[in-house]
């Protein structure tokens, strides 16, 4: 067993996982889930999951277009989910809350509309340690326009490589689209002085905020972004929908991403008029009971208050941290203090493999992430191919990172490493 | 979901010193296929004789099943008329699918017959797969070259 190690959070960890029942899962050989890949997707409390039934059993139809009284009270439930996401971020205008599929679609939204524009000669500034949902729309955006993708690298300590942003964003700098935070680093990036220099030479500042929003508190009228996406899964909320946030001039100005019912003004055969932002940007049925379930969501995090999940965040990730460092042959990816640092812990067991690791992990009830998770160029600067990765959330306890250390050693002594 | 079922000692033997490893010259076909979910990669590298497989030779980065299966694969294959290691690759393939419902015929898959636990672990199938796919590819690859050589 390891070591007792002290440990102190401001949330009552046990009355939150109450609200989750899936944790109270044993697999299995009897072990009990341990769930540490919530980087990769959050379980859902029965308040959210209580919120959609209530929607499809009671509330379901189409919004907008439909006249009747349901029409009405979906279109009310809709858009009340934007209201809730619009307070959650601060946004001051509902209006500059776009509803995706995803965050990578609201990434893709982004670099199509705002992408359009882009001409030979003009830079794109993005980062290695991108998912890589941040590096192939906008690969795919300079391939249609003969821009030019450039990149921050990242430093030996997994912190954005900065020795060089007075030549990276230049005058020829169109776009910056950087992470908040890391996937796999764990990193928290300088969002705010990096959206100064951006808009110096008159770059647009786009961030992926997937692993922030969830993990603290975020406000948009004093980040410095021009665009900001998420995803609702990684924040309690259902899958299948992610939310772009931007500047309402800057999304006013946009040309529409995909067309379809909704997004128009008029159509005419011979060409059509587009509505103004949000609608612009979505066309079709949007993501109706989702957007109630994403509400209910950040309904449910700002009941238990962001500052307070941060903190646990925090603590959980320097228990861990510190319990990580004490099995033999484990290097960790990225910062190894909580300087900057979010709760996600990338690390290589010398001559096990990830696959391996985890695999074994899971007969344990330990669910971890193995393989490049989304980031391949980042695994590359660190001559990694893939790597496990354990990511914690507002549930997680000390308890599941001591499983997770002891669980490591059993790796060790299965695969005798030593 | 046990682990000894999985980890069969002959897994971990070929893992540790895998057969037919370092890419070998000469070959007619070499390919190179990755698990874009996980990022295993495998460089392969076929030689036919006529319709005999002649050398397999492979490099690969990878977790224990996708190496150990490599190198059971190239045992298998190495020395066998083409149509012979498709069939294995069928019964290999049937054995994966099987959930742990298959008996693995040992006549036919020898050292293979260790990986009838992978079945019960769906997230590994594919890495159990991987070499015999980068085989197929090659080998196709070799037979239409040859095709095409007599052809002209
Ligand atoms: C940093 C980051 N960006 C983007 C994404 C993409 O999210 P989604 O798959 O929901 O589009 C993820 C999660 O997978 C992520 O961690």
């Amino acid at each position: 067993m390891s070591d007792a190690r002290t440990f102190s959070s401001p949330l009552d960890t046990q009355s939150v996982r109450a609200d989750f029942p899936i944790l109270s899962r044993v697999l299995a050989n009897d072990f009990p889930l341990v769930y540490l890949d919530s980087a990769n997707s959050s379980q859902k409390p029965r308040q959210v999951v209580a919120a959609l039934e209530e929607h499809y059993l009671q509330h379901n139809a189409n919004v907008a277009r439909a006249m009747h009284q349901l029409g009405a009270e979906a279109t009310a439930a809709y858009e009340g989910g934007r209201d809730k996401v619009a307070a959650f971020i601060g946004a001051t205008n509902r209006d500059e809350i776009v509803f995706t599929k995803n965050a990578s679609e609201a990434l893709n939204l982004a670099a199509h509309t705002l992408g359009a524009s882009l001409k030979p000669g003009d830079e794109v500034v993005i980062s290695e340690m991108e998912h890589h949902s941040n590096i192939v729309p906008w690969q795919l955006a300079c391939e249609r326009t003969g821009a030019t993708l450039r990149w921050f690298g990242v430093t030996g300590e997994g912190r954005l490589d900065l020795s060089n942003i007075e030549e990276l964003i230049n005058e020829r700098t169109k776009i910056v689209s950087l992470t908040w935070v890391s996937n796999a680093l764990g990193t928290i990036n300088p969002i705010t002085s990096i959206a100064e220099k951006a808009h110096a030479v008159g770059a647009v500042m786009v961030v992926d905020a997937s692993q922030a929003v969830p993990q603290f508190p975020v406000d948009v009228s004093t980040l410095g972004a021009d665009l900001l996406a998420f995803t609702g899964h990684k924040t309690v909320g259902p899958t299948g929908i992610g939310v772009l946030w931007g500047r309402y001039d800057l999304l006013a100005s946009l040309p529409p991403f995909l067309g379809g019912g909704e997004m128009i003004e008029v159509v005419r055969m011979t060409g059509s008029t587009y509505a103004p932002p949000p609608a612009r940007f979505e066309a079709g049925t949007p993501p109706i009971a989702q957007s109630v379930g994403l509400g209910a969501a950040l309904d449910y995090l700002a009941g238990i208050g962001m500052d307070k999940i941060a903190a646990h965040e925090q603590a959980i990730t320097a228990y861990a941290l510190e319990g990580l460092q004490t099995v033999p042959g484990l290097k960790i990816l990225g910062p190894t203090d909580t300087v900057d640092r979010g709760g996600a812990i990338s690390f290589e067991l010398d001559g096990v493999h990830p696959h391996d690791v985890s695999t074994v992990l899971d007969t344990r009830g330990i669910a971890v992430r193995a393989g490049h998770h989304c980031a391949r160029p980042v695994h590359e600067r660190f001559g990694m191919q893939s790597s496990t990765r354990a990511s914690f959330y507002l549930y997680t306890t000390p308890e599941e990172i001591d499983a997770l250390v002891d669980g490591l050693g059993f790796v060790r002594s299965f695969f005798k490493v030593d | 979901m046990q682990l000894d079922s999985l980890y069969q000692e002959i897994i971990l033997d070929h893992y540790r010193s895998p057969h037919h490893a370092g890419l070998a010259d000469p070959y007619d076909v070499e390919v190179h296929h990755v698990n874009p979910s996980c990022g295993d990669e495998v460089t392969l590298r076929v030689e036919l004789d006529g319709d005999v497989v002649t050398g397999v030779t492979h490099q690969s980065v990878g977790c224990s099943i996708s190496q150990a299966a490599t190198s059971v694969m190239s045992d298998l294959v190495i020395g066998k008329q083409v149509i012979e290691g498709m069939a294995t690759y069928e019964k290999f393939l049937e054995l994966m699918q099987g959930r742990g419902n298959v008996e693995p015929d040992e006549e036919v898959l020898e050292d293979g017959v260790a990986f009838a636990g992978v079945a019960q672990f769906p997230a590994r199938v594919k890495c159990a797969l991987l070499g015999w796919s980068a085989w197929r590819d090659a080998t196709a690859q070799a037979l239409a070259k040859k095709e095409g050589a007599t052809n002209v």
